[in-house]
């Protein structure tokens, strides 16, 4: 009955509402043996009571080991049980369809691959995981979609992730959920969840002419990326090809992935990741190039396949 | 027993002085207490009145005032209020104030004037607070995450957050005060082992007091440079980092929640041994679990970050270590029942209070399970869920706890009964008010409504009024003690040493207590719940 309210329309949710169902019955297994103890005492041990109290227990120290011990075994099995579904959820599959989010107050703009851009309004297929890669340009907002049961706050300056896989067809609530100045309540919006065919044709309506990665490259010329990065210029930087996902030996010594947002931080403050065996020459771009431009970059670089020759 | 036999008679401290000077230069603990008390009662109202235009706004989905910024502002003032002026200093400064020199045997607390101090302190940043609240308050809500408080919001932030500050200042004097006390000036014979559970949990809570506040202090600080200079601290624009403040922020924050509740357990432990005529359960238990929970409590911040983008290794650690937190908790509520078992329980207002914050708190606590589940906190984070969980443990626990309090000292503080059937009728109206009031909000927290929405979809209506519906229910219960403890002062029978029979020092000298508060220093010789005979008749009052 409540489920009509709130569906579980994504591959996690039925996982989230089976913890929240156990630790629902937890609940009400202890508060019914608190409330009753409280109440068959209040009853058989009120002052007027005739009862025959007997001897007390002097002794206490059996029952204190045996309820801690009891505690902390259902609590560390709670523990186990939401960790492991949260550690899933932390991590998206390889196959995931990456979707641009920039928030700001008190809208929602969302950019696909292919060029579309949606605002308050997220259309995705159904059975394929999507994850989206989300930034803010002022304060702190959180992309909550109830019907999924996921959210993730997201933050100024840096990419946050979050994934999920939409089972059922329909449209859904999308709520801020970090509370973000005065519109805060009205900076809601829907997350429609398509069939392929209806959100390839969705995607075939709204697309522009070109796709992000083709709309970043006159950027990456623009900004003067070019100059160093495509393999011909003076100075020698490292070559962006294939570079999308793939480990990055660092200067000093550590190896990270480079996903979005290695790529995002590098461009704003490419000093703090050096690629090994590269002199510290980049310029800072923090500042300059703006949230949705940083996109349609980042969305260039991937799309820079190994053995394109640059 | 009455404390006219005495030939020559001393002046009780209400009498010890009778001009508005006496009491507002006064060092007498007790005095200040007063001050105390009703400074908070002032504050109590004003954040109680905001949070009834709160439940009026959601009775209508489009809300019910004018504006989302008034609505802001009003939920921003009535969590400033509550936690800084009303929760956090609420028993240390009036139960714990008063009580804690009498129960130790001490004349006055270690440093009488620097109590004074706080308490022009605490006004003080009540006042500035205040002023920035009604001059046009601030939107950024009572956590002030940065960088919408830094460098977005509108409104008197730098005022409001002052006013903490300053009062911060007036809590940590209260801790050290406290600690000192209790280290330095216990009776003869009054050993660590022979204290009551209620000292124990006030030595826990102002370790937090003096170990905490210093962190918020420094994070106010940093967040008004960040405002008025603009130095990039938290605000990524100017090369600060958003979490710095959750993390600063929570580090104080998570503890205050045990500054919050410690007290109440110490006052439900002297209460329910009382009333059942029995001694309390696994002392020595009891007495370590607080000092666990207020050890456990400095390291699980983090669990208000899991969606945050903090590591998610450092969530996974949170979220054992407040499993662990919650252990000793659970112990205790445990031994609360174990202390009712067998005993001759006696139905007094006080009593039932303390009932109603073990079923309550027990019942927050065990919704703080769920939030401290990582997955399922990615679903139930900042909604409804969070709201109903926190109120429970503080207004539904910490509230009744101090009702609990105020009532079992009542006749002590003031020498007056209160009048018996009524305060249990509200404190039975404030248990069921505030069930009313708070249950709907798990439902709609599960069912996806966020925290801080001045507007709502429709389908929330229902659950919103069911709630506002309690929340006039609970109004009730909070003003009627305002009017029968009123009167009680003028026309309550008067009071005798110990109406209830109790255990403690406290009880050995006269209500209300003499300035000196004893005659002669008491020694002690045995434990502090000798209730040794349960078959003792409670004398019904």
């Amino acid at each position: 009955m409540i489920w009509k309210f709130l569906p579980q329309a994504s591959s996690s949710a039925w996982e989230t509402d089976g913890l929240l169902i156990g630790l629902t019955l937890v609940t009400g297994a202890v508060l019914f043996l608190v409330f009753g103890l409280m109440l068959v005492y209040a009853v058989r041990y009120r002052d007027s009571s005739p009862i025959d109290r007997g001897k007390i227990a002097e002794k206490t120290f059996r029952f204190e080991i045996s309820w801690t011990i009891a505690t902390l075994v259902i609590f560390f099995g709670l523990f186990v049980w939401g960790a492991d579904l949260y550690a899933r959820l932390m991590i998206p599959p390889t196959d995931a369809v990456r979707i641009y989010v920039v928030a700001k107050q008190w809208m929602w703009k969302i950019e696909h691959q292919g060029g579309q851009r949606e605002i308050d309004t997220l259309h995705v297929p159904v059975h394929t995981p999507i994850e989206l890669v989300m930034t803010s340009q002022d304060v702190i907002h959180d992309f909550f979609v109830p019907a999924f049961r996921v959210k993730r706050d997201v933050l100024p300056n840096q990419y946050e992730t979050m994934w999920f896989t939409a089972e059922k067809t329909g449209t859904y609530h999308l709520f801020c959920a970090q509370f973000c100045g005065l519109d805060h309540a009205v900076m809601t919006g829907q997350v429609v969840v398509q069939t392929q065919a209806d959100y390839a044709d969705w995607l075939a309506r709204n697309g522009t002419s070109q796709t992000l990665a083709q709309q970043g490259e006159p950027l990456f010329i623009r900004y003067g990326c070019s100059g160093c990065h495509s393999g011909n210029g003076t100075v020698r930087a490292p070559s962006l090809a294939g570079l999308y996902g793939r480990p990055v030996p660092l200067s000093d010594g550590s190896v990270v992935t480079a996903d979005d947002r290695y790529i995002r931080d590098s461009i704003l403050q490419p000093k703090r990741q050096v690629v090994a065996g590269f002199a510290p020459v980049m310029p800072s771009f923090d500042g300059v190039i703006p949230e949705d431009d940083l996109i349609r970059l980042v969305a260039f670089i991937q799309s820079l396949a190994p053995e394109r020759p640059r | 027993m009455s404390q006219t036999v005495t030939a020559t008679r001393v002046l009780s401290y209400l009498e010890d002085g009778k001009t508005l000077r006496s009491w507002l230069l006064t060092t007498d603990h007790k005095r200040i207490a007063i001050l105390y008390a009703l400074s908070i009662t002032v504050f109590f109202f004003i954040g109680g009145t905001a949070a009834a235009l709160i439940r009026y706004n959601l009775v209508t989905p489009q809300g019910a005032l004018p504006s989302a910024e008034t609505y802001n502002r009003l939920f921003t003032m009535h969590g400033v209020i509550m936690v800084w002026f009303f929760l956090v200093p609420a028993a240390p400064v009036t139960i714990g104030n008063f009580i804690i020199p009498l129960m130790i045997g001490a004349r006055d607390l270690a440093f009488p004037k620097i109590n004074l101090m706080s308490w022009y302190l605490f006004m003080a940043g009540g006042a500035c607070a205040l002023y920035a609240l009604f001059a046009g308050g601030v939107d950024t809500g009572w956590t002030f995450y940065a960088p919408l408080s830094s460098n977005y919001a509108q409104g008197h932030v730098v005022a409001v957050v002052a006013g903490i500050f300053i009062s911060g200042f007036s809590t940590i004097a209260t801790g050290l005060n406290f600690v000192v006390t209790i280290h330095r000036l216990r009776a003869p014979g009054l050993t660590w082992y022979r204290l009551p559970v209620f000292i124990w949990s006030f030595y826990a809570t102002s370790v937090i007091f003096l170990l905490a506040t210093p962190v918020l202090a420094i994070t106010l600080i940093l967040l008004s440079f960040e405002r008025i200079f603009h130095v990039g601290v938290f605000d990524p624009r100017i090369g600060g980092d958003p979490l710095l403040f959750q993390h600063m922020f929570w580090f104080y924050s998570h503890p205050a929640v045990y500054i919050m509740v410690l007290p109440g357990m110490g006052i439900v432990s002297q209460i329910i041994p009382c009333f059942s005529r029995k001694e309390l359960f696994g002392y020595k238990f009891v007495v370590w679990c607080s000092v666990a929970i207020a050890v456990i409590g400095f390291f699980v911040w983090g669990h208000h970050m899991f969606v945050s983008g903090q590591s998610p290794y450092a969530s996974i650690v949170f979220s054992l270590l407040s499993y662990f937190v919650a252990v000793p908790s659970a112990i205790k509520v445990f031994n609360w029942l174990g202390t009712m078992h067998k005993g001759r329980i006696h139905f007094n207002a006080p009593m039932i209070y303390a009932l109603g914050f073990v079923g309550l708190f027990t019942s927050g606590g065990l919704t703080g399970l769920f939030l401290a589940a990582l997955a399922a906190d990615v679903h139930l984070h900042d909604t409804y869920f969070v709201i109903a969980h926190f109120h429970f443990i503080m207004v539904g626990g910490m509230v009744s706890a101090y009702f609990a309090a105020l009532h079992f000292w009542w006749p002590k503080i003031t020498g007056r009964m209160y009048p018996e059937t009524i305060a249990r009728g509200a404190a039975l109206l404030m248990f069921l008010g505030f069930n009313f009031t708070f249950l709907p909000q798990y439902i709609l927290g599960y069912l996806g409504m966020p925290r801080r929405y001045h507007s709502y979809p429709p389908e929330f209506q229902v659950l919103n009024v069911l709630s506002s519906a309690g929340a006039s229910i609970l109004a009730v219960a909070y003003v009627l003690p305002l009017f029968y403890l009123g009167w009680s002062l003028f026309r309550g029978e008067r009071a005798p040493r110990n109406p209830w029979r109790a255990t403690g020092l406290e009880w050995t000298t006269d209500s209300p207590p003499i300035t000196r508060n004893f005659l002669v220093v008491p020694t002690v010789t045995s434990g502090p719940y000798d209730y040794a005979d349960p078959h003792t008749k409670l004398a019904d009052v």
